[in-house]
């Protein structure tokens, strides 16, 4: 990696705990990705997006300000990249997948407080979250009560919190309250970027964005074969990308990755035997570098083959369908593309749990592992109805809460080797 | 052909060898900070031809033997069904973990809860409540069933709970009652963990915490079904390492 210091410097960051970060990331990946067997080459790609994801990547951002285009970091798969990229702004996930500086975290909030708030919140008072740093507005929402309370802490300390509200139900109100909000957030792109959405860029930025998430449905298809061609940890990796990348090269990536993976289905090869164990994450995102569970499941001889998560099926399936040409009916379709996400902050929520049904038939899982962030409560509570209903179905869950440590590891070990030895006696 | 078996758990590791489908040794040893070495001294000397190895410190091991491994959930199930046939469900309260083991038809683990990442409520959450009250392990479970009424023990946090009991007892609690709280608290805990999967049916009772017979009259209570414990309930999850050695060879 070329020598960033300067731009980092600039970006205010804390080059100190901004070195000591990067060392842990590297090495945990190197340790988790780079030891993997038989990686398709398409993989390369994104080994080098993540060994440059705070030096390029930001260059890119820096570059992109400098040319007048604003950087826009949010959390959350409700904000829409259609409308950022419609006043040629550049979208971006914020960093919340790290156990780092927790301890600075929790001056302002609650212990019990989920990994990915105390993340986002050690991030950025430990000043080593580039995107963060060069994001021109951060987007909020009010999703679960954690995130909804905390950005009321976060405000004060970033150049300008934007706060978006969110519907708790799938109702027509619920669906006007969405569209009202996308309305208010596209007079705030307009206002920020100083350029008004057209119908022509609205058009391009929907199909821009179309076009990722075909790509990663089509990655997603391919990981029905048996033996699956790309390992769980891989996949994941794609998808967490997704968040941080420039959206056309992403693109072109994941197709060439495809069609690799299309030529291993063909010849019946995969990244492990034909016949392992095949499992299904479903619950909580997973952000960089949040690998813990995955690595822990797929080194206990099994491979994952779908994500039902936010950084998964849960933020990608669904394509905007146009249904008009008018801003207005583009904003409608985008609304109604949306407003299909279950997130468990809805209530009742059940299209979630029979999409995870449909996915184990497609997928040919012979499990899901339910994962909950600690703290995490609308995820806790919907996972004991998610078990049961599954269970009822005959599909055998192992439901698992766990944070950003590492102390429990070996105590999730035993759980997934124990569940996948009852997978294997069937 | 001998089968071995050896369960490296967070307090104790136990090694047992099969031969002809009986126990034909069977030895025990406290874990201690290089719970390999304790391992190898285990081993010594006893005579087997196979061996598979689980309880936390399995990978340990398989690292160093490349032998086979299971995970404890699983040694339990087939270990239970050496000394029982007709328990419907398994309570292991080990060292510092404690897992509850639905069983189906066939004696196969079907479903399991674990306790938290914490030691609440498990064997080392008892030792150290006994010696917070100057017990012995025997005497503390003898106290407690010989207490006419128990205090009421809040917390299960080993080290909230230490303190709890300190300052029951400055109080004036008498140390046999508060002896009989914390087995209360202990018996609920476990039986609420095995309420979400237990079929119903009778409870076979492991690990060292099943030695102690107030926790094993109250689960009886607080279930409402009757509590197996088998002869030396330590070594069941070793008994199923070996079963499962002699059924893969």
């Amino acid at each position: 990696m070329a020598d960033y210091t300067k731009m980092w410097s600039e970006l205010g960051l804390d080059l100190e705990g901004h070195d000591a970060l990067l060392s842990v990331l590297g090495g945990a990946y190197t340790d988790i990705f780079l030891s993997q067997k038989n990686r398709p080459e398409g993989m390369k790609y994104f080994d080098f997006v993540m060994s440059e994801v705070h030096g390029l990547r930001i260059q890119e951002l820096m570059d992109a300000k400098a040319q007048g285009r604003k950087v826009i970091g949010s959390y959350c798969v409700f904000v829409p990249e259609e409308l950022i990229l419609a006043v040629d702004g550049v979208s971006v996930g914020l960093c919340a997948g790290a156990e780092f500086n927790f301890e600075g975290a929790e001056t302002l909030l609650p212990r019990n407080t989920c990994s990915l708030i105390k993340s986002a919140f050690g991030f950025k008072l430990g000043k080593v979250c580039p995107y963060l740093e060069a994001s021109d507005v951060v987007v909020g929402e009010n999703t679960c009560d954690g995130k909804k309370k905390s950005y009321e802490m976060l405000a004060p300390l970033v150049k300008d919190l934007y706060v978006m509200d969110m519907p708790q139900m799938k109702s027509a109100a619920g669906k006007a309250l969405l569209k009202e909000e996308y309305r208010r957030f596209v007079a705030k792109l307009e206002e920020v970027s100083g350029k008004k959405i057209t119908v022509d860029s609205l058009k391009k930025a929907v199909e821009v964005v179309n076009a990722k998430r075909k790509a990663v449905k089509r990655l997603a298809e391919l990981r029905a074969a048996d033996p699956s061609p790309i390992s769980g940890l891989d996949a994941l990796l794609v998808n967490q990308v997704f968040f941080y990348d420039d959206p056309i090269r992403f693109t072109d990536s994941v197709h060439k990755l495809c069609d690799e993976l299309e030529e291993r289905v063909k010849q019946g090869a995969g990244v492990s035997a034909k016949g392992t164990t095949r499992l299904i994450v479903s619950g909580c995102p997973m952000a960089v570098p949040n690998w813990k569970l995955p690595m822990l499941i797929e080194s206990s001889d099994v491979v994952i083959v779908g994500e039902e998560s936010c950084v998964g099926e849960r933020g990608t399936r669904w394509l905007t369908e146009f249904k008009g040409g008018t801003v207005e009916e583009i904003i409608d379709s985008i609304t109604e593309r949306y407003f299909n996400i279950d997130c468990a902050i809805f209530t009742p929520n059940p299209s979630r749990v029979e999409y995870v049904k449909e996915m184990t038939e497609k997928l040919k899982a012979q499990g899901v592992i339910h994962y909950s962030l600690q703290f995490c409560q609308p995820y806790i509570m919907e996972s004991s109805p998610v078990e049961k209903e599954l269970e009822k179905s005959g599909m055998p869950v192992l439901r698992l809460e766990t944070d950003y440590s590492q102390e429990d590891a070996g105590q999730l070990k035993t759980r997934i080797e124990a569940f996948v030895e009852r997978l294997k006696k069937k | 052909m001998k089968y071995a078996g050896i369960d490296i758990g967070s307090r104790t590791v136990k090694l047992v060898v099969l031969e002809n489908g009986e126990l034909v040794f069977s030895r025990k040893s406290i874990t201690s900070h290089n719970p390999l070495e304790t391992a190898r001294e285990l081993m010594n000397g006893a005579a087997f031809d196979v061996i598979t190895a689980t309880g936390y410190g399995r990978h340990l091991l398989k690292g160093h033997l490349g032998c086979p491994v299971i995970s404890e959930i699983t040694a339990f199930a087939l270990g239970s069904r050496f000394f029982s046939n007709d328990c419907a469900s398994i309570l292991d309260i080990g060292g510092q973990d404690t897992k509850a083991i639905a069983l189906d038809n066939d004696g196969l683990m079907n479903k399991f809860e674990m306790n938290d990442k914490c030691a609440a409520g498990t064997g080392r959450f008892l030792e150290v409540m006994a010696t917070a009250l100057g017990f012995t392990l025997e005497e503390f479970s003898h106290a407690a069933l010989g207490a006419r009424k128990a205090v009421k023990i809040n917390s299960m946090c080993t080290v909230f709970a230490e303190s709890e009991v300190i300052s029951l007892t400055s109080q004036g609690a008498l140390r046999d009652e508060v002896a009989l709280g914390i087995h209360k608290a202990i018996a609920s805990r476990s039986a609420g963990l095995l309420k979400k999967v237990a079929p119903p049916g009778m409870v076979f009772f492991a690990g060292g915490v099943a030695l102690n017979e107030c926790v094993k009259v109250l689960l009886e209570k607080e279930m409402a079904r009757p509590v197996f414990v088998p002869p030396d309930p330590q070594i069941v999850g070793a008994i199923g390492a070996a079963l499962s050695a002699m059924k893969e060879a």
